[in-house]
């Protein structure tokens, strides 16, 4: 499963993005179970709102982080994402 | 306390309400306790949002609305929108009768997040026979209904000696219902199971076989469908890590308000199991005789406490070491280290004897009489 640059990134209705005060975390919460998210994952997931494709949530990343060289650890996080439906496309 | 050993406890992150014990269905396999129909008093509607309430504040999270069958409460759409305020997740677990679209829409609009649908068998023969109620059907119809309206869609089924054969129609049957995740919950052993045990373990060669369809299936529909494949621990060498732990992170709250580290605590001798109307749930977690009997391994006998896998499966099951050796601090007798681990044989072959005998006696469904006689 890869991602296709050219289509939106839409976080999976399926599943729930949330911040848990209790942890200090974002989690992604779906039936029964649960991930806790390092900033840097949170950070991706929470742009992929059906609106940006992949080399837009990567423009809007390294302009946050004012950094250059994140296309590659995004990549391979968003196909991670998709594998394990957190995310959709189209 | 400085310089104490005490185990260092965990916030609760799990949170099961047993909303109550009335259930329409009389499965033969539940695990709900022998004597339930003795607790008959349930929490009222301000008991349980006061529950949610001091539990989400301590870090639950994922909660499940469960019972017997939730929705015989009807404060059931106001307990959800409360959960939802408070962030929850919520999962209602249900046989799905007496589930209407009307309901299902009801309860998407006060927030709740999944349903999962119990089905007993893959044909309406037999799921009627172990439901002890005509379900078959309406439980198909209400798998269409939850995905309909947009909630992720669980099916979750029993698998045990007399619908285990079926396995390939079970699955078949959660393709074309468009489940998201299947549950192939390999039936545990407690009350009511335990009771009927003779007639529900599957031999080893039946669970083998059974396990291959399951595995190779889950490959075919990856991405598309996730399988939760709850073993059955008879036939492991090593016995479940029961709970992720003792008071580590699940909290049981029974219908009439007793708080439990799992759902079948109460059964254990000597535990005074503390009831939410009399404490906090602060004061239950963290301070309680009971979520504090088997934290850490100060408790465990050998061949448990020089083991180098305690740490990994807690000694196993504590309410199971209880059940089948009448020792509670004794290992799981699942592990074939445990000297108690050939009672694990004489009951399979004691399910075995049962299969094979010409008059098998007849499974004990789970109902308020029989909940009576037996307790």
């Amino acid at each position: 499963m890869t991602i296709n640059p050219n289509q939106p990134i839409k976080f999976s209705p399926l599943h729930r993005l949330q911040w848990e005060e209790a942890q200090q975390k974002d989690v992604i919460l779906y039936p029964e179970g649960m991930v806790e998210l390092n900033q840097s994952s949170a950070e991706i997931l929470k742009l992929c709102d059906g609106t940006r494709n992949l080399a837009q949530i990567v423009a809007d990343l390294e302009q946050k982080f004012a950094t250059k060289g994140l296309a590659n650890d995004i990549t391979a996080f968003l196909e991670v994402a998709l594998k394990n439906g957190w995310i959709q496309q189209n | 306390m400085a310089g104490s050993n005490k185990t260092k406890i965990t916030p609760p992150r799990w949170l099961l309400a047993e909303l109550t014990y009335a259930c329409p269905l009389q499965c033969p396999y539940c695990a709900n306790p022998i004597d339930y129909a003795n607790y008959q008093a349930e929490l009222s509607t301000e008991d349980w949002k006061r529950v949610l309430t001091q539990a989400r504040k301590m870090g639950a999270v994922q909660l499940g609305f469960s019972g017997g069958e939730p929705l015989t409460r009807k404060d059931l759409p106001e307990l959800v929108k409360h959960a939802r305020d408070l962030g929850y997740y919520s999962n209602l677990i249900t046989s799905g009768y007496g589930l209407t679209e009307e309901k299902i829409v009801q309860l998407k609009e006060a927030g709740l997040d999944h349903i999962q649908v119990s089905i007993q068998a893959s044909s309406q023969e037999l799921n009627d026979h172990l439901a002890g109620t005509e379900s078959f059907q309406l439980k198909k119809e209400v798998a269409h209904l939850v995905k309909k309206h947009g909630y992720p869609m669980v099916l979750c089924v029993v698998i045990h000696r007399e619908n285990i054969h079926q396995m390939p129609e079970i699955l078949a049957m959660a393709e074309e219902l468009g489940a998201d995740y299947l549950e192939l919950a390999n039936t545990q052993y407690y009350g009511w199971a335990h009771a009927n045990r003779d007639l529900l373990l599957p031999t080893k060669e039946q669970f083998e076989q059974a396990e291959q369809i399951a595995q190779a299936f889950k490959e075919k529909v990856a991405g598309k469908m996730k399988i939760y494949y709850v073993v059955p621990d008879f036939y492991e060498d090593r016995p479940k890590a029961c709970m992720n732990g003792w008071g580590t992170t699940f909290l049981t709250i029974a219908p009439d308000g007793v708080a439990l580290p799992c759902h079948s605590a109460r059964e254990l001798p000597g535990m005074d199991c503390p009831n939410v109307k009399d404490y906090s749930i602060e004061q239950i977690w963290n301070e309680s005789k009971t979520f504090n009997f088997f934290r850490g391994y100060d408790w465990m006998k050998e061949p448990c406490s020089s083991c180098d896998e305690k740490e990994k499966d807690f000694g196993g099951c504590r309410c199971q070491a209880y059940l089948l050796s009448g020792d509670m601090y004794a290992a799981d007798p699942v592990c074939s280290k445990s000297p108690n681990h050939p009672i694990i044989q004489e009951a399979i072959d004691s399910a075995k004897a049962s299969a094979l005998a010409d008059n098998e006696k007849p499974l004990i469904f789970r109902n308020s009489k029989n909940s009576r006689l037996l307790s």
